[in-house]
């Protein structure tokens, strides 16, 4: 049963590749091809995914009122295999020629990619990477190594290279290692920075606030606390302010979430003066980069890495974004 | 969890009544004992385990759940299940927000916009319910389906209605809200008094009412108790509802804890609930249980996460193992049982 699945999806594939060949072939007469585009995305479980539905439904009122040829079709998924099977509907039912996919796992995720990219679509990933860098043309990403740099080197100057910091983690993922990793190589250049302990808070608020709690029990001297994500970081500032404890100098959270901008804007928040950016925006980079490349028969560079970049007073205004959910 | 088991299956053979005595007080004291052990070991890891602020904090936090897992322990007792109670209270936390944040210029008292919610929460939950309940009884559904379905639903409208971000409650208004969960009453804080209260209520209706009664005798043997004239539709439609209400108290006192409610809110509250119910000694199957029980085992449960997030002794991937050894060494302490 399967294998003569297997086969016909084969042909399927087959055919739609010769198909497409033919039309490349033929591409230059026209002056703006017809690119439609399917973009596939995880459901808005969390704010930052909330963040990146709602820039992906941004970029398609934007771009397909500038673009005639245009059209996009947006799919969220709630799990990997829903998206595996929303990804085989856009192939094969919306009949799209370019993707723009975020994946939910990277390994899952690999092989039904590889699918939709064997029929002639051309596939540009967004954020984690396929575990096989075949199956995708090109690959759009946040720049994670940065997201732990940066508040690493803020934290080190800040506290004039000595003091106690925490940090919390998201979720177990390649790229909470990344950051962390990051995080942990910058504080091996100054030893009197002592990172006491890093648990996991899901990048959930009321985990953060859990952990906070137990931190503040355990450590009596702590002078700096890594969040690693603005939703963790309300967490943070509210078990604080519960235990009532002033030794605590930074909270620096992560991704530029829009409360914690308006906080650095306002200045309301000493401890919060600065920020590092990963904004869900790079789905709308990525969108655009992909619809504007394709319509004009262009390929995209193999990696487009979106800097991240430390938000402080001067530049927050250029990361605030009132309308967005994140 | 298998959906079989939240079945009724009344041709079970009973048996509970053979065991002597000091079986079934094992088993009560089961989950007692793995707290003790738990707490000995937690002080022994880390002398500021055993401080008040720290059983404060671990209380405060096992309230929601608590709250939570004494309406849960009604419905498995009458055998049925809830799997909806963690969206539910996201929903419920989520609309209460939005109310608040609309009535508090609307009616020109924040206070009373405040009171307000507060009084929906709890009419929310027993409307949820009450719904739940009818479709299960009347409609003749199974629990786990009605409930499944509305685990789905609740979470995908509060997401709706946050626009996948966070809904917040405006700044003056959540610190006029805050001190629901942050003051203290005699050293002890509000949502431990309320917990405490609900659970002596709970208690009281279980053990010491006609209803109470009822409701072990369904999960027991549903055909039984109908032939003995028992209104088991009214009495199941009731433990949904008091589940609900349940669940209106908790986000009550959640709300001001964040003063936001976001789509990641409750997230598998249900299964903290249901295994607190479990772990506590009642029989997933339904007929017996315990209010004591399900109190002792929500604090073992978070007293669990609160000794891991103050050692690091061991590694953070290996978190939710211990977690799931510890569930399953206090069910084998009372395992006396079958």
């Amino acid at each position: 049963m399967t294998s003569i699945h297997r086969h016909i999806t084969r042909r399927i594939a087959l055919t739609a590749v010769a198909a497409a060949t033919i039309g490349l072939v033929s591409a230059p007469a026209f002056s703006e091809e017809k690119v439609n585009l399917g973009v596939s995305i995880p459901a808005a479980t969390h704010s930052f995914m909330g963040g990146i539905n709602y820039w992906a439904n941004q970029a398609k009122k934007d771009l397909e009122k500038a673009h005639k040829g245009l059209k996009i079709t947006i799919k969220t998924a709630a799990n990997a295999p829903e998206q595996a099977n929303q990804l085989q509907d856009l192939s094969t039912v919306t009949k799209i020629n370019a993707l723009v996919v975020f994946p939910f796992e990277s390994a899952a995720l690999t092989k039904p990619v590889e699918q939709v990219k064997a029929k002639g679509v051309y596939v540009t990933v967004v954020d984690r990477g396929l575990t096989d860098p075949s199956a995708q043309d090109a690959y759009v990403a946040g720049d994670n190594t940065a997201f732990g740099r940066i508040p690493a080197e803020y934290i080190v100057k800040k506290l004039g290279g000595k003091g106690n910091v925490v940090a919390l983690r998201g979720i177990a993922t390649t790229l909470d290692n990344e950051r962390m990793d990051a995080f942990n190589a910058v504080l091996k250049g100054s030893p009197d920075v002592k990172l006491l302990d890093a648990k996991y808070a899901n990048w959930n608020r009321d985990d953060a606030f859990k952990v906070t709690q137990d931190y503040l029990t355990r450590f009596k001297e702590i002078d700096a606390i890594w969040a690693a994500d603005d939703d963790m970081a309300v967490g943070v500032e509210k078990a604080i302010a519960q235990a009532k404890r002033t030794d605590i100098k930074i909270i620096f959270g992560g991704a530029g979430a829009k409360g914690a901008v308006k906080t650095i804007m306002d200045g309301s928040d000493p401890r919060i003066q600065a920020d590092v950016s990963y904004s869900p925006k790079f789905i709308y980079d990525a969108i655009k980069l992909t619809a504007e490349a394709r319509l004009k028969g262009e390929k995209l560079p193999a990696t487009t890495i979106i800097p991240s970049v430390l938000i402080t007073k001067d530049n927050a205004k250029d990361f605030y974004h009132p309308n967005s959910p994140f | 969890m298998p959906p079989e088991q939240s079945k009724n299956t009344p041709e079970a053979p009973h048996r509970a009544e053979a065991k002597p005595r000091w079986a079934e007080r094992l088993r009560a004291l089961g989950p007692v004992l793995g707290l003790v052990l738990l707490c000995i070991v937690g002080t022994a890891l880390n002398g500021d385990f055993a401080t008040v602020d720290n059983a404060m904090n671990v209380l405060t936090r096992t309230a929601f759940i608590g709250i939570i897992a004494v309406g849960m322990c009604f419905v498995i007792i009458s055998g049925g299940i809830d799997l909806s109670v963690g969206s539910m209270a996201a929903l419920i936390a989520g609309s209460v927000i939005m109310f608040i944040n609309w009535a508090a210029p609307a009616t020109g008292s924040p206070l009373l916009a405040v009171i307000m919610g507060a009084v929906l929460a709890v009419a929310l939950g027993a409307v949820f319910g009450l719904a739940h309940g009818l479709l299960i009884t009347k409609g003749r559904i199974e629990p786990f389906i009605v409930t499944l379905g509305t685990l789905g639903i609740f979470r995908a409208y509060l997401t709706y209605f946050a626009d996948g971000g966070a809904l917040t409650l405006d700044n003056d208004l959540s610190d006029l809200y805050a001190p629901v969960y942050y003051a203290s009453l005699a050293g002890i804080p509000i949502p431990v008094w309320v917990f405490v209260i609900v659970a002596i209520i709970g208690g009281v209706i279980l053990n010491r009412t006609a209803y109470g009664r009822y409701v072990q005798a369904i999960g027991s043997n549903e055909q039984v108790a109908r032939y003995a004239a028992v209104d088991v539709d009214g009495v199941k439609i009731l433990t949904y509802v008091l589940l609900g209400v349940c669940v209106g108290i908790a986000t009550l006192l959640y709300v001001p804890r964040l003063g936001s409610a976001s789509p990641t809110t409750g997230i598998l509250w249900e299964l903290e609930a249901i295994a607190a119910v479990i772990v506590g000694g009642t029989a997933l199957k339904g007929g017996a249980g315990s209010i004591t029980g399900t109190v002792i085992g929500a604090i073992l449960l978070s007293v669990i996460s609160n000794i891991l997030n103050l050692t690091s002794v061991i590694s953070v991937y290996l978190n939710a193992a211990v977690q799931g050894f510890v569930i399953i060494i206090v069910a084998v302490l009372q395992r006396g049982r079958r």
